[in-house]
């Protein structure tokens, strides 16, 4: 783990009863599962959710002292695995990971969970990662919990709220003897704020008793005939166990008048989105308080169908706020109301109010919520915020077409860039190859200027996903990517030994940047750190090795574009049978700075000689054909202008962002681009001796630069 | 809104009591430290405040947004919203003017309320740095959108001011945000802020000092006429004014061509070679300005062509030395070792043999693969060692005889018929009528296509080939000039010249229906 320390946020997880807890939902969660006694914690780092991870991790003290149980999972399957303890043993465990990719992973794991389940209260916390900067599908994560009966809790974005799920969440488990999704979405993890924090509690009974006096339950196994009665008891006793809790609890909360014949169900995750829409047209104060009626729906799944129809009593329209397709819950309103009897309109996605896919933003909110209370509740149009006396606004279409695209792309100095670089020199030479991407930070490929990679199919899928792609008589093999999240998520066994197995004549290319990189540098079974509970340095050639296949080529330094591309070339022209994997590996540029840089430092502070090194571009040698940026992209690699009427074009430059990983200068040798670029290194304390010979060949260089200036003109401005 | 016989009318909009700032940047630039300044501001100030972010974890380089509200503290905390809506938000912190421009264009920067802090500096995009030509993007629209669109905008240079401080543009972007006013915090607390982060706090101040007080707005780009100095001994220098003198009668903005065309021509080879620059340049002077002005510009890059000699010149420069060091933040005293990446060609180097025995070589087939198979690799110098130094320092010297080797009579040939090509479409056309002085301006201005080195040259020469190779179509037609400009910008819009391949296509059809 070098991407950073989390050292300040795990003291914010000793905060006792009374003392005020500051920080980002995702770390308040962390905090309420210590207080809510769990026994164990796991699952798969991912945006949004990878904070509470990583603090875990540097929580070993706090941790060991209370007697929880954590671990970094193999998957999201791991992760949902790792609930079994609770089905025979009232310990209350928690797992997280990113949905709906997550819970993809996880469902057959969870949907065995939920069909025996469980005792000690199981909490699934995932982190919705969708709408705008979303990585992933847009799906849902609500099938799955309708799908295996589990329950669904979607709170209000607010620490407290928040907070107070994850305790309601375990006793809601624990209640109905079935798991509980908490879902959060990816503002709501990222959103800082703050709540009153309580003890925090040791679990009534750790992992260790339940190793130390184990039992079963035949009758929670997953065989017949028990899976029939489990059927059964989700919708005789489990659901019905729920609804009363629920009800009881109050986890469900109604705002407003009670008497008005309209009124606006939402998820309670979409609570500050319909609050701002209502302020905006003055039907709520600043703190939220409203008159229009709201059922805030903090359970998503099951619905309480008394309680809902008692909301909808006396009620001519209903509003349903429900984000994403399909609408699960107003489709279940609608058959609820029917089933009743009741002819309450019900209003919700469709042309008239909101769209049937999408996130529901500011202005999609305000919109429909405006135009259901003008239409159902006899509202007249404001006169402020829907037509204001707005200046008009300027005519932009100038603006729009010189505003770039800016999507995410590799960091200064990643060791990624090299490796497409060199698949882009090598496709020069033997034409286009079907290209297939994975997921991961390699997947900025498929953005200029590298523009490879046709499909992405999931976490370790990359080389799965071309096994069709397969015929001996082919004149061109398939070329696919993996990184190493990917590869020891899913990938040795769905993508490697699938194409052992089966004969894939592919290339594979696995990019080993020594952190699972793009969910914030955790490590991997292959990481090249040493960390205290965890085993890592087991190279992934070996793995690949092991499963059967025969040529593999380790690539330790992917900076050498020449020989990624010689490796490249002579695994697509191979006459060896089956896959051809080639490890690429250099460490993440962005966590090997994280650890060196320090270190440099403290090492120049110290007086030891330290080399800085990063390159340049020579302004007068560059001809400003840009060559360099289509087959680099570089972020500290730009343009500039000359102070020279003679160009036309900008020329490269090099900005001091530059980490010195050479990339520049190795793509202009591999491709035989120009001899503008130079390495600069900088030698900070050199010794006595350095410095003598330094000035010696200065003075002779000197000299000679003297002598042929003496017998031309110079021009200076 | 009023709520007809079922709510009391409570009138306008409500969360006006709350304070809206969106800040916009570019992955990796900080945006999520102002972000908690502001967030730790508004604390210190008494107000609520809750910040979000969809800033992905790893994500550095793409566009991202910071989201922050705040309302003075009373009783029950207020509800904030998750993420900005268009038309309503108080304040946009842009860290880069295009940035900026996209606040605009999401409709986060409105007339009526947004106070506009932004960043004039670029970050370019990469789509805009992978095209061969100038693919930077017209910044004018976005100043005079900004300006259209805020209800107070505080532009400058942030970057440039962070810099100087030897900070980072996020504290500058905050001195800006303080200069504003927009906010209800005295410039104390912004102050206090800063200190209470911790790290870098000294470089952090002064950064934000400077936005907060310095002329930050954008000066309108320097014209750099400025005199030019020449030194050198006095035999030289006299033929050098003799030179000067021949250009001394022309235009003004040809003079100003033909000087800068000239230096480098003499520089690149020595007087001779500057007398017969002007030579060439001097049959165009008497025509328009513009075709006189291309040619002092494209003839004198035609003649001074890129080779090993001349990159090894560059590169053995005082000057360069002293530029590098520059750049790179390097003392004059320190050591500093200097690696130069080269990657010459077979073909390269055959070119800079003298002119008959390179020829030999290019014919003699196991010749040329010997040199082929010497310089298959790249070579690293170390140009700050004695042994690299003075290798390069000795091809530099080569230069001095370019006039026998190979590459030079291919380069001469080339320079004499791009001046012909001109020549004949402005002064020799078979009638007066048919001269063309803008399609000869237009004709050598197709040098521009030609740059780089090795693959690069190559697909460059090609690329005015194809262009130059449209010339017959275009023959007699009015618009001649104008069609083989768009030819010659649509080479430089992709590597491959696709662009030019379709333009081409045009050009084909309608000279068909002419022909028919």
């Amino acid at each position: 783990m070098a991407e950073r320390s989390f050292k300040k946020e795990v003291e914010h997880l000793r905060l006792g009863a009374g003392e005020t807890f500051r920080g980002e939902g995702i770390l308040a969660i962390t905090k309420a599962l210590l207080e809510n006694g769990v026994g164990y914690v796991a699952g798969y780092q991912g945006a949004p959710i990878s904070h509470l991870m990583d603090v875990l991790a540097d929580a070993d003290e706090i941790l060991s002292e209370l007697g929880v149980h954590f671990e970094n999972s193999a998957s999201e399957a791991t992760a949902a695995a790792t609930l079994a303890t609770s089905v025979h043993y009232p310990i209350r465990g928690a797992v997280t990971f990113k949905s709906t990719v997550g819970l993809n992973v996880a469902s057959d794991a969870l949907a065995n969970l939920a069909s025996g389940g469980v005792k000690g209260g199981a909490l699934i916390i995932v982190g919705e990662d969708y709408g705008e900067g979303s990585s992933i599908m847009q799906e849902r994560s609500h099938p799955f919990a309708m799908k295996s009966q589990v329950w669904l809790l979607d709170p209000r974005p607010n620490l407290p709220s928040i907070v107070k799920a994850v305790g309601d969440g375990f006793a809601l488990s624990e209640a109905s003897n079935t798991p509980v999704i908490l879902q959060v979405r990816i503002r709501s993890c990222h959103v800082l704020g703050e709540f009153l924090a309580k003890d925090n509690v040791a679990p009534g009974m750790s992992v260790r008793d339940a190793l130390e006096n184990p039992t079963r339950t035949p009758d929670r196994i997953v065989l017949p005939p028990f899976s029939y009665q489990h059927e059964q008891e989700k919708v005789t006793q489990r659901a019905p166990a729920a609804q009363n809790f629920i009800v009881e609890r109050g986890l469900n909360e109604t705002f407003g008048a009670t008497d008005a014949p309209f009124g606006i169900v939402l998820q309670g995750g979409m609570y500050n989105g319909v609050i701002r829409a209502l302020q905006r047209l003055g039907l709520a104060a600043v703190n939220g308080e409203t008159d229009v009626p709201l059922y805030v729906m903090n359970v998503t799944y099951p619905i309480v169908d008394e309680e809902f129809l008692r909301f909808a009593r006396g009620k001519e329209s209903l509003l349903i706020v429900e984000e994403g397709h399909p609408a699960y819950i107003e489709e279940a309103m609608r058959a609820i109301l029917h089933k009743a009897g009741r002819g309450t309109v019900i209003e919700g996605k469709g042309e008239e109010r909101f769209p049937e896919a999408g996130e529901l933003t500011g202005q999609v909110m305000y919109d429909a919520i405006a135009g259901y209370l003008r239409d159902h509740a006899g509202a007249e149009l404001p006169d402020q915020g829907r037509a204001p006396n707005r200046p008009e606004m300027p005519d932009l279409k100038g603006l729009a077409e010189v505003v770039p695209m800016r999507p995410p792309s590799f960091c200064v100095g990643c060791p990624e860039r090299p490796i497409f670089a060199a698949t882009k020199l090598v496709e020069q030479e033997l034409g286009p190859h079907h290209i297939a991407g994975d997921i991961g930070c390699h997947l900025f490929s498929t953005n200029a200027p590298f523009d490879i990679g046709a499909t992405t199919m999931g976490y370790g899928l990359g080389p799965a996903s071309v096994s069709a792609l397969n015929d001996p008589a082919a004149k061109r093999r398939s070329i696919a990517f993996m990184g190493d999240g990917g590869f020891w998520h899913n990938g040795l066994n769905s993508s490697i030994g699938n194409a052992v197995y089966n004969e894939n004549d592919g290339t594979i290319v696995i990019v080993d940047n020594y952190y699972s990189a793009a969910t914030g540098g955790q490590d991997v079974l292959s990481s090249r750190a040493t960390r205290k509970g965890r085993v890592t340095n087991n190279p992934i050639a070996r793995a690949v090795q092991g499963v059967g296949a025969k040529w593999v080529r380790q690539i330790d330094r992917t900076y050498d574009v020449g020989g990624l591309r010689d490796t490249l070339r002579d695994a697509l022209t191979s006459k060896k049978r089956g896959p051809k994997v080639i490890v690429a590996s250099s460490e993440c540029m962005l966590n090997r700075q994280r650890r060196e840089k320090p270190l440099a430092k403290a090492a120049v502070a110290r007086g030891e000689r330290v080399l800085r090194t990063r390159f340049g571009v020579d302004e007068d040698v560059c001809t400003g054909d840009h060559a360099c940026i289509r087959l680099s992209g570089c972020p500290s690699l730009s343009l500039k202008t000359l102070d020279d009427p003679l160009r036309d074009d900008p020329v490269a430059t090099i900005d001091t962002g530059c980490v010195g990983c050479g990339n520049c200068g190795e793509v202009a040798d591999a491709a035989v681009l120009c001899p503008s670029f130079y390495q600069a290194d900088l030698v900070q304390n050199p010794g006595g001796w350095e410095r003598w010979w330094d000035s010696v060949r200065r003075h002779i260089s000197g000299w000679l630069q003297r002598r042929r200036a003496a017998r031309r003109l110079e021009f200076r401005s | 809104m009023t709520l007809q016989g079922v709510l009391p009318d409570q009138g306008g909009d409500l969360s006006q009591g709350i304070l809206k700032i969106a800040i916009m940047a570019v992955g990796g630039q900080g945006g999520g430290v102002l972000g908690g300044w502001v967030a730790d501001l508004a604390m210190r100030g008494g107000y609520a405040v809750q910040s979000t972010s969809v800033a992905g974890v790893a994500q550095r380089t793409g566009a991202t947004i910071y989201y922050i509200e705040m309302a003075p503290k009373a009783g029950v905390a207020p509800v904030f919203a998750l993420s900005p809506s268009p038309g309503d938000v108080d304040v946009v912190v842009a860290a880069e003017l295009m940035e900026a421009g996209r606040a605009v264009l999401r409709g986060f920067v409105t007339p009526d309320r947004t106070v506009l802090v932004a960043s004039s500096h670029r970050i370019l995009a990469v789509s805009e740095k992978i095209i061969p030509g100038d693919g930077r993007a017209d910044q004018a629209p976005a100043h005079a959108a900004l300006t259209a669109a805020s209800r107070q905008l505080v532009i400058g240079d942030l970057e440039k001011v962070a810099q100087r401080a030897g900070s980072v543009i996020s504290a500058s972007l905050f001195g800006a945000l303080a200069r504003s006013g927009a906010l209800p915090f005295p410039v104390e607390m912004f102050e206090e802020v800063i200190r209470a982060s911790g790290r870098g706090v000294e470089a952090s101040l002064a950064a934000f000092r400077g936005a907060l007080t310095e002329e930050v707005e954008t000066p309108l780009p320097e014209t750099t006429a400025g005199e030019r100095h020449v030194t050198g001994p006095e035999k030289l220098l006299q033929e050098w004014r003799a030179l000067e003198a021949r250009i001394a009668p022309w235009p003004g903005p040809v003079q100003e061509m033909a000087r800068a065309g000239l230096e480098v021509c003499v520089d690149y080879l020595d007087l001779r070679y500057g007398g017969e620059y002007l030579d060439r340049v001097e049959v165009f002077v008497e025509k328009s300005e513009i075709l006189a002005v291309a040619a002092a510009k494209y003839l004198a890059r035609a003649m001074c062509y890129d080779d090993i000699p001349r990159v090894a010149d560059l590169k053995t420069r005082a000057s360069r030395e002293q530029r590098v060091r520059r750049e790179q933040e390097i003392d004059a005293g320190a050591v500093m070792h200097v690696t130069e990446y080269f990657h010459p060609r077979a073909e390269e180097v055959i070119s800079i043999l003298p002119r008959r025995f390179g020829a030999w070589v290019e014919r003699t087939g196991w010749a040329k693969a010997l040199i082929g198979r010497v310089f298959s690799k790249g070579r690293r110098v170390r140009s700050d060692r004695l042994g690299g130094f003075v290798m390069l320092w000795l091809v530099a010297g080569l230069g001095k005889r370019r006039r026998g080797m190979l590459r030079h009579a291919v380069e001469k040939a080339h320079a004499d018929r791009l001046q012909d090509m001109a020549r004949w479409a402005a002064l020799e056309g078979d009638d007066p009528a048919d001269t063309d002085e803008a399609l000869a301006a237009e004709i050598l201005a197709c040098q521009r296509l030609i740059k780089g080195y090795s693959d690069t040259h190559a697909r460059g020469l090609s690329k005015f080939e194809r262009v130059i190779g449209a010339l017959p179509m275009l023959e007699r037609r009015a618009d001649a000039a104008d069609w083989l400009r768009r030819l010659r910008e649509a080479a430089l819009r992709d590597e491959k010249g696709e662009a030019l391949d379709g333009a081409i296509a045009t050009v084909k059809t309608f000279a068909e229906r002419q022909d028919g």
